[in-house]
């Protein structure tokens, strides 16, 4: 799976025109937020604030086209669904580093 | 191809990337958007935008997107404000989930333009259909309520035109139910000052204030002319005239109309277009139906009207049962209606006479059931009693029927300066109009007055001779004259004297006609002068033959008619 669908970041470009650094600059602002929130909860044992905080951050990345990364995300969302709650540093890891590449690749589109 | 206009949409996500992404749609399909980043805001938004369309995403702090839906939803009240749920949920019970809270519709992430695009133009669509229907209903309370108003009216004026005048008589049993008042049926009822009793059930099309308002005219000539002593016949052709002239095409009033002579035990009736009426003949147990022979009132024109009665001579304790099409017409839960085979089995079933009237309701009443609120039923049933029994006008008109004569004696003379300019013929007639008894007669009456008032006038006071008439050349001689002489004269008059007396069976009228001139030789005129050939002549004769008697006084200046006449009351 690529780390970004081109077609669906092509589209948002010409959606949002002269708007589209500003766009990329608020996904990873609200990205990096979500990151540390979610660093958070796992600690704890609320299942579902775990499953709604990935839900979320599912949502947004699937919005700019981050494949793996909403992937990444939907699996988080579904261990915590089913209350598999061991190892999610684990998988906050992954997302973490999948994350950080998306945003080299994303920085040097816009 | 946006054909949509610019509409005002609430987005409400609380990922910052979403929200951005999802304006710049919105914004890009040219409508105007309003933000929130939570179910509160959104709601706060909500409240004072009133967008057209909620974008509302389910998962958010504060207040959840459901929670904001059904808030939303309460705040827009009748109006269909389209909430579409945006969701990567894509597990059924969530989505049900979103549904109950009020939402319409979803949208998934990642958002398609075109989806969206596609799903603002469906629910546009939607939001103008529920607006004009909203119109059109606020629009159909708006009549309703007017229509109750109007109905409240027709109430009023209904229970205070149409009162049941002497329907309390002993002898009389009448049922009208509300219904049948409303659906245009009235019962009108009055003395005579000959102690008969009149009485007419009509039934108007419509219902409401449309039926009421025919029975504003109906009742007051009714009650204006019975009182008076006018004909059944005479009223039946001025309520007829009066609602053709006032009511609209197709709006007529179905009736039968009863004079019912108590002392000569006679029924004088007309039936136009209600249900056989039933005469129920005491001692032979059987009926008599009265078919209706006639166009309802307010169709013909006065000229075209029909007014020939039926005559029955009936007995004491015979009984007529009068209604409109409400018993026949009642339907029972299968739809089935009541008519006229039951009817007459309600009178075959019953061996008391005095209870066919409760009869009958019960019958009608059993057959429909307990589904109806009220029943459309109108029924009148009136005894043939003596007038004693009837109520004290009767007795008191009928005790001094013998000595019910009634006298009167006018004198009218025409002078010389009037015989050019003045006819006095109309005038004459229209006094005699007045006595309702001689309206019957005003053709005949007219032809005798003529006659008489223009030989006095011609060959009496300006003297001219008959005999000029014989030939045609005459005539215009004769005509020729008349203008001259009338022209010409200064002296000489014309009295008439006429005098009318009631009896028991009708009345005599007594025409006398003086002219200034110097008669004529009455003994020798010929006597039957109708079948000559001449081209004068016959206008004596036709006298002769339509009044009594004609007599000559004086020099035969002076003639005398006697016109009787009788009631066929």
């Amino acid at each position: 799976m690529e780390h970004l669908d081109y077609d669906t970041l092509n589209t948002l470009k010409q959606l949002m025109e002269d708007d589209f650094a500003l766009l990329i600059d608020t996904f990873v602002q609200d990205s990096t937020d979500r990151i540390s929130t979610l660093r958070q909860v796992i600690q704890g044992t609320d299942a579902d604030l775990i499953r709604r905080a990935a839900h979320s951050f599912k949502g947004s990345s699937s919005n700019i086209g981050a494949l793996q990364l909403s992937a990444l995300c939907s699996a988080l969302e579904k261990k915590a669904l089913e209350k598999r709650l061991e190892a999610l540093d684990v998988d906050l890891d992954s997302i973490e580093k999948e994350f950080a590449q998306v945003q080299v690749l994303l920085r040097s589109l816009s | 191809m946006n054909d949509v206009r610019r509409l005002k949409i609430l987005v409400a996500d609380d990922t910052d990337t979403d929200r951005l992404i999802l304006e710049s749609i919105v914004r890009k399909e040219g409508h105007q958007v309003v933000s929130a980043c939570n179910g509160l805001e959104a709601i706060q938004v909500y409240s004072a935008e009133k967008p057209d369309i909620v974008l509302l995403d389910a998962l958010m702090p504060e207040l959840d997107g459901f929670g904001a839906a059904r808030k939303i939803k309460e705040l827009a009240g009748d109006e269909l404000v389209p909430i579409i749920f945006l969701t990567s949920l894509s597990d059924t019970e969530s989505l049900v989930q979103c549904l109950d809270a009020g939402g319409d519709d979803f949208l998934s992430k990642p958002y398609n333009r075109i989806i969206l695009q596609a799903k603002i133009k469906s629910f546009n669509r939607m939001r103008e259909m529920h607006s004009t229907m909203l119109t059109q209903r606020n629009q159909i309370v708006q009549y309703n309520n007017r229509l109750l108003q109007e109905q409240t009216v027709a109430k009023h004026v209904f229970d205070n035109v149409a009162h049941s005048g002497c329907l309390n008589a002993s002898n009389v049993r009448y049922f009208l139910s509300s219904l049948a008042v409303f659906n245009g049926d009235v019962l009108v009822a009055a003395m005579r000052p000959n102690g008969s009793m009149m009485v007419l059930l009509g039934d108007f099309t419509g219902h409401g204030l449309p039926a009421a308002i025919g029975a504003m005219p109906l009742a007051s000539t009714f009650y204006g002319m019975v009182p008076k002593g006018f004909s059944m016949t005479d009223i039946l052709r001025e309520i007829n005239g009066k609602l053709k002239n006032i009511l609209p095409v197709g709006i007529f009033c179905c009736a039968t109309m009863m004079d019912i002579n108590f002392r000569k035990k006679r029924l004088k009736i007309w039936n136009g277009g209600l249900p056989d009426c039933f005469i129920y003949h005491h001692q032979e147990g059987n009926i008599t139906p009265v078919k209706s022979t006639h166009l309802p009132l307010g169709v013909l024109s006065n000229r075209a009207f029909k007014d020939n009665c039926e005559y029955f001579e009936l007995q004491k304790e015979d009984r007529i049962f009068v209604w409109s099409d409400g018993i026949h017409e009642a339907r029972n839960a299968d739809g089935d209606m009541f008519g006229e085979g039951r009817l007459k089995e309600v009178f075959s079933r019953n061996s008391n006479p005095e209870l066919l009237f409760a009869d009958i309701i019960e019958a009608v009443q059993q057959f429909v059931g307990s589904g109806e609120k009220d029943d459309d039923l109108s029924l009148l049933e009136i005894r043939m009693d003596e007038p004693a029994r009837v109520n004290s006008f009767a007795k008191e008109a009928s005790d001094k029927f013998g000595n019910s004569e009634i006298e009167w004696a006018m004198r009218f003379e025409v002078k010389p300066t009037s015989f050019k300019v003045f006819d006095p013929l109309p005038m004459l007639l229209n006094v005699l109009m007045e006595v309702p008894s001689l309206r019957a007669f005003s053709s005949t009456l007219y032809t005798i007055l003529a006659e008489l008032y223009t030989n006095a006038l011609e060959h009496g006071v300006l003297k001219l001779d008959s005999e000029l008439k014989k030939t045609p050349d005459g005539f215009s001689d004769y005509y020729e004259l008349r203008e001259q002489r009338i022209n010409q004269v200064t002296e000489g008059f014309v009295r008439i004297n006429i005098s009318h007396k009631t009896n028991e069976n009708g009345g005599l009228l007594k025409v006398r006609i003086e002219d200034s001139g110097e008669g004529f030789d009455h003994q020798q005129r010929s006597t039957d002068n109708l079948s000559s050939f001449g081209y004068s002549g016959r206008g004596i004769a036709l006298v002769e033959k339509l009044c009594g008697t004609v007599t000559y006084l004086g020099c035969g200046n002076i003639v005398e008619v006697a016109f009787s006449w009788a009631s066929d009351d």
